[in-house]
């Protein structure tokens, strides 16, 4: 779809929601450099949702949303969750389907849109929970990177299962004492971002969302990655502070102090070469597109 | 609106002829040919346009995978690859469809049960994706001979499910299913049924429509719902999450959507009724012994009636062609006559003759049976015992004929 296309008729105009007319007039789509600071002056692709005063995961969901680099030609793909009751607010077309077959779904929808657009460029992105990705939804999360589909995959980590109640899932931390662990969870943390990169992802990031710049330079690159080279994963830990006892304000608190370097949310990234060499292609464009436009600004 | 201009006539990428699917069915001449069931799958398939097939081994049905993965080598598929299981297939042949594919797949027995979440998700979803089922065993002790128990499971799906009896029905019934589950009032996912083995494994003449033509292309925008590919403008999808819990309105919009897809298939009756010649065949059904039967039992019944023939004993035949939609009106006429009604079933339950009690007066007049089950052949003389026994003919076993 082009930008072009998102318009509403003249004849239906009056009778559309405002919320649907500003999102024609003043979304961000077409834009080439959106991203996190259109957030506020720009009608955004999820505004209202129904997550918890202070979740993290709304603010993940606004970054991604606004650093998706092309969201008028974007399909997400969700699973159950707490992030199902956010996607009906999503102004992309979004899927939910079963619990964990977000990947399944992702690699017949990735291939269907290549056979009916051989010529265009259709992005997939997958953005599950935990509980989604890792633990009923492993096998096709994996399987999926080994068949090299290319979408991006986004776990939102809360180390927990959120939706129901705060149940163990297989990215919590060791020890920790929930519902259906009661003792306290009796292994380690799944670790996941290894097992992505050696399962063939060829961008893999594992960080909080505490700094939106950075969410919105992972976001463009694995989105990017996934585009031209192969699949690619991002693990950001959006706490669930309902369930691991934080008030709503404690969140961006909770995730700074799960991002310390030796913490289990410090940044750590992996970049395949072939991703290494197409990610210093684009900078080098987009250094030669700001200079561009910088010489014409100083003409003008 | 944009100028919509037909594709009939023109050739795709292959050389073959979008053809008027009426005409290419029952006017373009038809060739003999001498093909396993599996065999018969592909050539349909090679006729059918499809977009994406997605592939699982298990038996019985790996064959018929395989063969379709060689159209996608020579070109007439878009796509195909292996899945991890039978839920990620179908998961995945989800995914294909939401993004406007004209998708197809197989699968058989323990598969078939694997993957059921996913079918009424498919359903609720208004995926037109046509997945064969070759029906085997599905319970333990592990088993891969022919039972259609699993059907039973699939008949509650909001999947339409038809139950072919021979390899000329499969190949005639995949092109004609498309036309069927992808009616803008319909748009529902068919489950194509056959009794495995006895359809996939055996060879029959079919008679082919010529290599050279083909259905006419999927258009996703003729969906009831949006297609997942953005080409439409974005909406948001609901104000309000379907799933907030002690919300009134989000049990009625989930219990309309449920009354609409059960509308859905009953829309689809009149569709299947054009495309397959009604939802039942019948043979005298004016005497007083009926046999009623789905799939390869229709056959063993058929040869029963020629061997009561011999002993002087006149009796009735319906097939039925679609379990779902339901031939509720039709079993009922088909039926008015009969004192006594068999029903032979690959199966235990007997799932066939529960449909029909619930269906017809007098229900009484239904005879459960034979059923045969775990794998076994249905040999006709079973049938014959079963109607003797009944009417109070004097007959022998099987065991006691020594045969």
């Amino acid at each position: 779809m082009s930008k072009e296309r998102i318009k509403i008729s003249e004849d239906l105009y009056d009778i559309m929601p405002s919320d649907y007319q500003d999102l024609v007039k003043s979304a961000t789509y077409g834009k080439e450099d959106r991203g996190w600071k259109d957030i506020g002056n720009s009608k955004e692709l999820i505004e209202q949702h129904s997550l918890c005063a202070g979740c993290p995961e709304s603010m993940a969901f606004r970054y991604i949303l606004a650093s998706l680099p092309n969201p008028e030609d974007t399909v997400m793909v969700g699973s159950t969750g707490c992030t199902s009751l956010v996607f009906p607010m999503v102004a992309v077309h979004n899927i939910h389907s079963l619990f964990g077959n977000q990947n399944a779904i992702a690699s017949g929808l990735k291939r269907a849109l290549s056979v009916r657009f051989p010529d265009r460029v259709k992005d997939v992105v997958v953005l599950a929970g935990d509980g989604a990705t890792v633990d009923i939804g492993l096998d096709m999360t994996l399987q999926a990177w080994f068949r090299q589909e290319k979408f991006t995959t986004i776990c939102f980590d809360n180390e927990l299962y959120a939706n129901t109640g705060g149940q163990e899932s297989g990215l919590m931390q060791k020890g920790f004492v929930a519902k259906m662990a009661p003792v306290g969870k009796l292994f380690d943390k799944v670790r996941l971002p290894e097992i992505a990169r050696e399962s063939g992802c060829h961008y893999v990031v594992n960080c909080t969302v505490s700094k939106p710049s950075l969410v919105e330079k992972v976001i463009r690159n694995a989105v990017h990655v996934a585009r031209e080279i192969g699949p690619t994963y991002l693990q950001l830990y959006t706490p669930c502070i309902l369930e691991i006892g934080k008030n709503s304000m404690e969140g961006l608190q909770e995730m700074r102090d799960s991002e310390k370097p030796t913490e289990r949310f410090a940044y750590k990234e992996y970049i395949s070469e072939p991703a290494k060499q197409l990610l210093a292609e684009m900078t080098a464009k987009e250094k030669e597109r700001k200079a561009a436009a910088k010489q014409l600004a100083g003409q003008a | 609106m944009a100028e919509t201009k037909s594709v009939i006539g023109t050739q795709n990428k292959k050389g073959q002829t979008f053809t008027d699917p009426w005409k290419m069915l029952h006017d373009a001449p038809r060739t003999p040919s001498f093909f396993t069931g599996s065999e018969v799958i592909k050539e349909a398939v090679r006729r059918a346009s499809c977009d994406v097939m997605i592939a699982y081994p298990i038996t019985p049905q790996s064959e018929a995978a395989a063969l379709i993965g060689e159209l996608f080598a020579e070109g007439y598929i878009g796509d195909y690859f292996r899945g991890e299981s039978e839920f990620a297939v179908m998961s995945q042949c989800a995914g294909a469809a939401f993004g406007g594919a004209r998708v197809f797949t197989t699968t058989a027995g323990p598969g078939t049960m694997r993957a059921m979440e996913n079918f009424p998700m498919w359903a609720g979803a208004r995926l037109p994706i046509q997945m064969i089922v070759t029906c085997r065993g599905i319970n333990s002790p592990l088993s891969i001979q022919p039972d259609t128990l699993e059907i039973a499971y699939l008949l509650n799906t909001g999947m339409l499910v038809w139950h072919a009896e021979t390899a000329q029905d499969f190949f005639d019934w995949i092109l004609k299913g498309y036309m069927v589950s992808e009616e803008p009032d319909v748009h529902l996912p068919l489950a194509l049924c056959c009794d495995g083995f006895f359809v996939t494994h055996t060879k029959d003449v079919v008679n082919l429509t010529p290599t050279d033509m083909c259905l006419p292309p999927y258009d996703p925008y003729r969906s009831p719902v949006p297609c997942m590919d953005m080409e439409c403008p974005p909406v948001r999808m609901m104000r309000d999450p379907f799933v907030m819990k002690s919300n009134y309105i989000s049990y009625a919009t989930h219990a309309s959507w449920q009354q609409e897809i059960w509308a859905a298939v009953e829309r689809s009756r009149k569709h299947s009724i054009h495309w397959l010649n009604g939802l039942i065949d019948t043979e005298n059904t004016d005497q007083e012994i009926l046999i009623v039967a789905s799939g390869t039992a229709v056959s063993q019944g058929r040869e029963a009636i020629r061997l009561l023939e011999d002993e002087g004993v006149r009796c009735g035949l319906v097939k039925v062609k679609t379990l779902r939609p339901w031939p509720e009106e039709e079993i009922r006429e088909a039926t008015k006559n009969a004192k006594h009604i068999f029903v032979p079933e690959f199966n235990v339950t007997g799932w066939l003759a529960k449909e029909i009690r619930a269906t017809i007066p007098n229900p009484h007049r239904v005879h459960a049976g034979p059923h045969v089950c775990g794998g076994m052949t249905m040999p006709p003389e079973i049938i014959v015992q079963e109607i003797k026994t009944a009417l109070g003919m004097k007959s022998f076993s099987l065991a006691g004929r020594g045969s």
